[in-house]
């Protein structure tokens, strides 16, 4: 599928970038860097191991898993038809549409939670109806969490999406069609494969944004240990009493999503 | 001249007006406020924050940080936790086993965090084994959810609930248990202004400033 996937640019260079770039370039990985060295300076080596086995870790590392995992498959089944909406097609409030896409990335996640409550939470006008209707309740949940983690995700995988979508060379598609293929044989077969590796950074970015999110889940959700306490959550209660074990479970944090990150990247997350 | 007060984020509205009588009796002086959580302003503190007055949640967290104090500090206020619920008291809560009922939404305060370590306390005391649904990490978010009657009860401080104006009403608790914490209030070492500093802790210490906490539903050392 190398072909029909618009990446015909050249190989990396071999020749020295301009000093200019190396230097704003290295200000800027310091910029990532630098955190990470003041967290592992910080870092109660010697308490490490028994902060990863103690059971609020390997619960919340757990649930953190899971419900990361669980919000980015559903922000790919129900984000990829958004993204396909606002790419291909033509109607009313499509510009606001694409704003409002946005929104949890701009508004504060606490707030977030704040309106996720007003409309799933118990008092909510969905949320409400449906505990009073059949004793369900989504908030406190393990799939509350996962709401509040696809509402904050889902908007990193739309937006990567649609971008691919549009760099997608449509006469592709068109001659697929001409030549028979149905609307969805076009799609998983020329579409699908032409924007895989904008999805797959999507994906991969709204994992990882499901993976690190707090505000939205404390305030929606709130935290029990062992049953809705994320790995987020269990740093700042940590903070609060132990700072060491805040740090020791925030490194163990770092240290999972770069495994998953590197472990993924040969096969999803390097362009080329 | 400026002084500069870090306190607990509990004590908002009523340090807030504390600051604002103290300015009016002594101009020339101005009062920034900084509230947070008592525990992160003590990380802030012991990581070289400028501040000249301390006034976090509880005595623990003061005594964490009594290398960078002056002097002694001096307790001012009290606060306890009582039962709080949805204004209108809807499922009928009376007492504290209302924590263990399995068809209410139960919030606590995590343990490690004062309203927790209280609660934990209070619960021990009283032999209730609570069942939550949710352990907050601060007392505001617990609050916040009951005023959204998303939790149907939960143990909050007093202040929290004269502070809630309305939306959440207190249970008298008839259990007989008097659990407390204390605020306490000190100058830092490093104070830019001492005097200014001093002059403020004794003022929000003086039976004026007791007057004020009482308002805001803290109770007198």
């Amino acid at each position: 599928m190398k072909g029909i996937s618009s990446n015909d640019s050249l190989p990396p260079s071999r020749e020295r970038p301009p000093v200019v770039v190396i230097a704003a370039a290295a200000v800027a990985a310091g910029l990532f860097l630098l955190p990470l060295l003041g967290l592992l300076i910080r870092t109660p080596w010697t308490r490490l191991g028994s902060v990863l086995t103690s059971d609020t870790v390997l619960d919340a590392l757990r649930i953190s898993l899971l419900s990361s995992v669980t919000a980015a498959v559903l922000a790919c089944i129900l984000g990829v038809p958004l993204a396909w909406m606002l790419s291909r097609y033509e109607f009313r409030g499509r510009q606001a549409l694409r704003s409002i896409v946005t929104l949890p990335m701009v508004l504060p996640p606490v707030v977030g939670g704040v309106a996720l409550g007003s409309v799933f939470g118990r008092g909510g006008f969905v949320g409400g109806p449906i505990e009073s209707g059949s004793g369900l309740l989504l908030q406190f949940s393990f799939w509350g969490i996962v709401l509040a983690n696809t509402f904050v995700a889902m908007p990193f995988l739309v937006i990567t999406t649609e971008a691919a979508l549009n760099a997608v060379n449509r006469r592709y598609e068109a001659a697929a069609a001409t030549l028979g293929a149905s609307g969805p044989r076009v799609f998983t077969t020329i579409t699908i494969p032409s924007i895989w590796p904008g999805l797959k950074a999507g994906i991969v970015l709204a994992w990882a944004r499901a993976f690190g999110e707090f505000g939205a889940t404390l305030t929606f959700n709130g935290s029990l240990q062992g049953r809705t306490q994320t790995m987020p959550l269990a740093v700042f209660v940590e903070l609060s009493d132990d700072t060491d074990a805040a740090i020791a479970i925030a490194i163990i944090m770092v240290a999972v999503s770069l495994i998953v990150l590197t472990s993924l990247r040969d096969r999803w997350w390097n362009p080329s | 001249m400026m002084v500069t007060v870090f306190a607990a984020a509990s004590l908002t509205d009523a340090m807030t007006e504390l600051a604002d009588e103290f300015m009016m009796d002594n101009p020339g002086y101005d009062i920034e406020l900084n509230f947070g959580g008592s525990a992160t302003l003590r990380e802030q503190l012991l990581a070289g924050a400028p501040a000249d007055v301390f006034a976090p949640a509880d005595e623990a967290t003061m005594e964490e940080v009594e290398s960078l104090i002056a002097g002694h500090p001096v307790v001012v206020a009290t606060n306890h936790l009582e039962l709080a619920v949805p204004a209108g008291n809807r499922h009928g809560v009376t007492t504290l086993a209302d924590l263990a009922r399995d068809d209410l939404v139960v919030g606590l305060c995590a343990r490690g965090v004062p309203c927790g370590d209280l609660a934990a306390m209070l619960l021990d005391h009283s032999g209730v084994v609570a069942a939550p649904d949710t352990e907050e990490p601060n007392v505001r978010s617990l609050l916040l959810k009951i005023e959204n009657a998303e939790v149907d009860v939960g143990l909050v401080y007093r202040s929290d609930v004269i502070g809630s104006n309305g939306s959440v009403q207190s249970i008298d608790l008839h259990e007989g248990i008097d659990l407390q914490n204390r605020y306490p209030i000190a100058t830092m070492d490093d104070a830019a202004n001492l005097s200014a500093a001093t002059a403020f802790v004794e003022f929000v210490a003086s039976d004026a400033g007791a007057n004020v906490l009482e308002t805001y539903g803290f109770g007198r050392p």
